[in-house]
């Protein structure tokens, strides 16, 4: 079992640049194919910078940032809860970061962020884990 | 113009999904989740798994054909012209693995109005074939100028 951290720990920063075509494997994946995702075509002519990244994706990248606290153990993540601002664009790095701010016992609460060019993509993020 | 609200408490049928290892894979690989639980079955057998186990946010992936047809409801009415996924919740039970067969139900909790927006939320509620709840998500979209 991993430590049981104190409030206050930082978690550790997950840093990932999804590449050109990530959103194309994402949409394969999880089957959301809304062109606004992987069409820069489309994307541009309802008014978007170009394909934006799946929500749900950068929601996947916290849930993996959290993870972390427990050595990857997918069984530790009880709880997640994510707004969703601003845009999140292939080929930039993404940053999640978070701060335990409250354990009790072996169950921990940690608000997490993701940013990507100073850009708050997920903000007001809280997770809860078992470790 | 109000946003309509006759469809709040309005449940849907289940969905079931047969979940599969390469699904699995292919969702681990997209999102980088790389711990050996989610790839080798003999990895996630010595970790205490039936099977290759699913990354806790593949809830998306068995959920989605049981939440669609609520968001695309008439009945919701929802614009989707102006329509932006707002917020999302998943609180988990028991993991999910290759094997399983998972059914989500589908209920819209809450549709309002403020400041000229709608907002509209919509819970799922996933259960495995032993019956035991695997995930409950709260997915909220924010329609403008409604």
């Amino acid at each position: 079992m991993a430590p049981v951290p104190e409030p206050g720990t930082a978690i550790e920063e997950l840093k990932v640049t999804p590449d050109k075509y990530l959103p194309h494997r994402y949409a394969g994946a999880s089957g959301d194919f809304n062109p606004i995702h992987i069409d820069p075509e489309f994307a541009k002519a309802v008014g978007l910078p170009g394909n934006i990244l799946h929500g749900l994706y950068s929601m996947a990248l916290v849930a993996r940032g959290c993870a972390a606290l427990a050595d990857g153990d997918p069984r530790a993540l009880r709880r997640l809860s994510v707004q969703f601002r601003g845009m999140g664009v292939p080929e930039q790095e993404i940053t999640v970061s978070g701060t335990v701010r409250e354990v009790d016992d072996n169950r921990v609460t940690v608000d997490v962020v993701a940013e990507q060019a100073g850009n708050r993509i997920i903000r007001n993020a809280e997770a809860e884990l078992e470790l | 113009m109000p946003v309509k609200t006759e469809a709040v408490g309005k449940r849907y049928p289940p969905v079931t999904y047969e979940v599969g290892r390469e699904k699995i894979r292919e969702y681990a690989n997209a999102i980088g989740a790389t711990h050996p639980v989610h790839h080798d079955r003999e990895a996630a057998l010595a970790a205490g798994y039936r099977d290759v186990v699913a990354p806790p946010m593949f809830c998306v992936v068995y959920s989605a054909a049981a939440v669609g047809p609520a968001v695309l409801d008439p009945e919701v009415g929802i614009n989707f012209a102006t329509m932006v996924h707002g917020g999302q919740e998943f609180v988990w039970g028991e993991p999910v693995c290759s094997g399983d067969e998972i059914t989500t139900t589908t209920t819209v909790v809450d549709i309002h109005e403020r400041n000229g927006m709608g907002f509209y939320a919509f819970e799922s509620v996933s259960g495995n074939q032993d019956g035991a709840q695997v995930v409950r998500g709260t997915w909220s979209n924010i329609v403008r100028g409604v």
